[in-house]
């Protein structure tokens, strides 16, 4: 049997008697109670009070448990709450891009499409919202496949579907897509899924950086792209609008 | 100057520009937009509600100017403009809010007395006499009421020591808060305007609808005199320019040339600019407004009989306005009271949990209902209980409820004005509820759109101002600008719709008559 690592048994040993009776102890109370001497006790808690599972009462200098370990259980941010953030901004993407935005969330193995703004002609356009889009050939599927864990292995569990000529089924070159759509923060689709139809999109990261959803520009590929280059205005627009979404998450109070 | 003048703002195209004031009721906004109606900067700022007493809410109107001159001044830095850049400069308000002021010192008498204020409560049913709350229905094409301004200014004279005497000599002056912000832009003591335009002097129950001025018969029983009054203008004309003070140094010279009260600011954003276009904003209250052209229609089902807008020496454009109390303010009880969701968004996914209602009605009548009905001696219901009847259910009652209290007002527009509704325009903050905005088309059985600028009420006084100076040339130029974000098209069985209609009036029945002795 492997040794167990002692801090961290002392860690958790802290964090169940802060969890049980009475919530504010002070550092001595912590230290006879684990029967540590205090600076050991002291140590650990400051490593505890770094990450956000234990706070520290600024009056009576007692800790209690972090907000950042409520949360480890809630993690789940609500698709309709990241929609009503993202409004504003999707809207004036669509308006400076000219092209309909959407806005995905990993569900499955596929994007559901939680919000859609049209495209600002007089065109008329149906609501794709509640629609699934395939996560291995449009751009919102590789940003969520690119940075969540596990929306990359729905996709490559998924079998990979070729709607197109171009689309990408092989695993490694998959891969390699990804590995460039991190390095460069967006992900692209030229007719990949639909025949004469372009997507670029960025994540939406929320405030402790963890992918929750994607968000971009769907048109025609004449249109997203000039001289066989995605124009990079559209790409920076996606990303500032993506920016803007994750910090108006990050500015939720829990 | 040329319209290719360069406002060094890359991302949000060149100048010229339309600034906007929003003088609301928690707080002043000022937004600058550009030529496609495009937001470019906003500053905004809260102001103090003070509660003097139960049912009594006041503003500082002087806190309110100053805080109105930092958002100007902070967003046209934030948009990296100078006055060049900018045409012109429009209002847009808090409506009914009544201030008085000294006419030499610029300073108010007294604390101005807000729309929600129901201190004039005993006045108005005085005020009403063998006649009734309609007594001046016919004119003014409100009920007597506590929101409206001329009564709160009769308050104001009877309550303030020497007033009454001050205003007879000429000495004090009225206005609704575009007329006070008019007034200190354009000079304050120092030759400022002192003029309201038609939407905002409608909802004074002085001015006459027929003749657009004020109806000295009416001021006279209510107790106003008519010397205290600002000029009614119309919505979209230059009353004058920035002048005087920090905003003189800074924007001095630049046409003040629009004030709409908000909700018909909000019809002109949404470019409602046609006889039975109907625009529906929904916040904690909700309020729908139908253009009725140049029709004044007298309403029979409890609506409002108002004045959507005039653009400078057209002929004024008339609309009907309904009101709703409760629509985002449930989803708030839900979530403060009953702590049923965390968030106002997580109502949605509460309620998309289940299938339907599970034989659920909320009616949230909680302080009486409103229209078409009227009945102060309604309290909420939560109708139609079974053991089946889960959270998620009682989430999607709520819901419909917005949708069918809708449904009423829509009902009882086209009663008024045999005018159907085909389509809905939509704003505020309800409307990224998905949910909501699908069973609104159901329900409603019309179309449902949402326009890309969610800032309709900023954008309308922009409108106005920017028509007035030219910037604009018409209408048409700015229906060109407006932009379909959604559309949520009917899809519910009009059998089902039907039967579920009739279950929720049964439930709206069982909420009247709650309270005994209501007088």
């Amino acid at each position: 049997m492997t040794r167990n690592i002692q801090s961290l048994e002392r860690a958790a040993a802290m964090l169940r008697l802060l969890a049980g009776g009475e919530r504010r102890l002070g550092l001595s109370d912590i230290a006879s109670s684990l029967d540590l001497a205090k600076g050991t006790a002291h140590g650990i808690l400051r490593t505890l009070q770094q990450v956000g599972f234990v706070e520290q009462d600024e009056a009576s200098g007692r800790y209690q448990l972090g907000a950042e370990l409520l949360r480890l259980g809630t993690t789940y941010l609500d698709v309709h709450e990241l929609r009503a953030r993202a409004l504003v901004w999707t809207d004036d993407l669509a308006r400076s891009s000219g092209e309909s935005v959407y806005l995905g969330v990993l569900h499955q193995q596929g994007v559901l499409i939680v919000h859609h703004v049209f495209r600002p002609d007089d065109s008329r356009q149906v609501l794709e919202v509640g629609a699934m889009q395939p996560l291995h050939s449009t751009a919102l599927g590789k940003v969520l496949a690119a940075y969540d864990p596990v929306a990359h292995s729905e996709a490559l569990e998924a079998g990979r579907t070729a709607f197109t000529g171009r689309t990408v089924c092989d695993a490694d070159t998959f891969e390699r897509i990804l590995d460039v759509t991190r390095a460069r923060g967006y992900a692209a689709d030229v007719e990949e899924t639909w025949e004469g139809v372009a997507s670029i999109a960025a994540p939406v990261h929320d405030r402790r950086r963890m992918p929750v959803g994607a968000v971009g520009v769907t048109g025609a590929v004449e249109r997203l792209r000039q001289d066989g280059e995605l124009r990079p205005e559209l790409i920076a627009a996606v990303r500032d609008c993506a920016r803007a979404v994750s910090r108006d998450l990050g500015a939720r109070r829990f | 100057m040329t319209d290719d003048h360069s406002a060094g703002i890359a991302s949000h195209g060149h100048g010229p520009f339309i600034a906007a004031i929003d003088q609301g009721t928690t707080s002043s906004r000022c937004i600058v937009f550009d030529r496609d109606g495009r937001i470019v900067a906003v500053d905004q700022k809260e102001h103090e509600q003070i509660f003097p007493k139960p049912g009594w809410v006041e503003h500082d109107a002087a806190e309110i100017w100053t805080n109105v001159q930092e958002v100007v001044a902070g967003a046209i830095e934030k948009a990296g403009i100078t006055r060049d850049d900018i045409k012109a400069i429009g209002i847009t308000n808090q409506r009914e809010t009544t201030v008085l002021w000294d006419r030499h010192t610029g300073e108010p008498v007294h604390n101005a007395i807000v729309w929600q204020d129901t201190r004039t409560d005993a006045l108005c049913r005085e005020l009403g006499r063998n006649v009734g709350q309609d007594r001046f229905r016919r004119e003014t094409g409100l009920p007597l009421a506590s929101y409206f301004a001329g009564p709160k200014a009769r308050w104001l004279l009877d309550n303030v020591e020497g007033l009454k005497e001050r205003a007879e000599a000429g000495d004090i002056l009225f206005g609704t808060m575009d007329t006070w912000v008019i007034w200190n832009l354009t000079g304050g003591t120092d030759g400022g305007r002192h003029v309201t335009d038609v939407t905002n002097a409608s909802r004074t129950m002085l001015m006459n609808l027929h003749t657009m001025r004020w109806d000295e018969r009416i001021a006279e029983s209510i107790g106003v005199p008519t010397a205290m009054l600002p000029e009614i203008r119309s919505s979209a004309e230059v009353y004058g320019e920035i002048k005087g003070g920090g905003l003189g140094d800074l924007l001095g010279g630049i046409p003040v040339a629009s004030a709409l009260g908000d909700q018909q600011a909000a019809l002109f954003g949404q470019t409602c600019f046609a006889e039975g276009e109907t625009k529906s904003t929904y916040g904690t209250g909700t309020f729908m407004v139908m253009n009725t052209g140049d029709k004044i229609i007298n309403s029979y089902s409890g609506l409002l009989t108002t004045v959507g807008y005039q653009i400078g020496d057209q002929k004024p454009v008339y609309a009907l306005e309904g009101s709703i109390a409760v629509t985002g303010a449930l989803v708030q009880w839900m979530r403060d009271q009953m702590g049923l969701i965390s968030t106002a968004a997580e109502i949605e996914t509460l309620a998309l949990s289940v299938e339907d209602n599970g034989g659920a009605y909320f009616v949230p009548a909680f302080s009486g209902l409103f229209a078409p009905y009227w009945r102060s001696d309604a309290r909420g219901v939560i109708a139609g209980l079974t053991r089946y009847v889960t959270k998620a259910h009682i989430a999607r009652a709520v819901l419909e409820a917005t949708a069918w209290q809708t449904r009423e007002i829509a009902d009882a527009m086209t009663k008024d004005s045999g005018v159907e509704l085909t389509a809905l325009k939509v704003d505020g903050g309800m409307t990224s509820n998905n949910l909501l905005m699908q069973t609104l088309a159901d329900f409603v059985d019309a179309p449902v759109v949402r326009p890309m600028v969610a800032e309709t009420t900023c954008l309308g006084a922009a409108y106005a101002a920017g028509l007035a100076v030219g910037f604009w040339n018409n209408t048409d130029d700015l229906r060109a600008n407006w932009r379909r974000a959604a559309e949520w098209t009917p899809h519910m069985d009009a059998e089902i719709r039907d039967r579920e209609y009739k279950s929720w009036l049964k439930a709206v029945e069982r909420t009247m008559g709650w309270l005994e002795d209501e007088d």
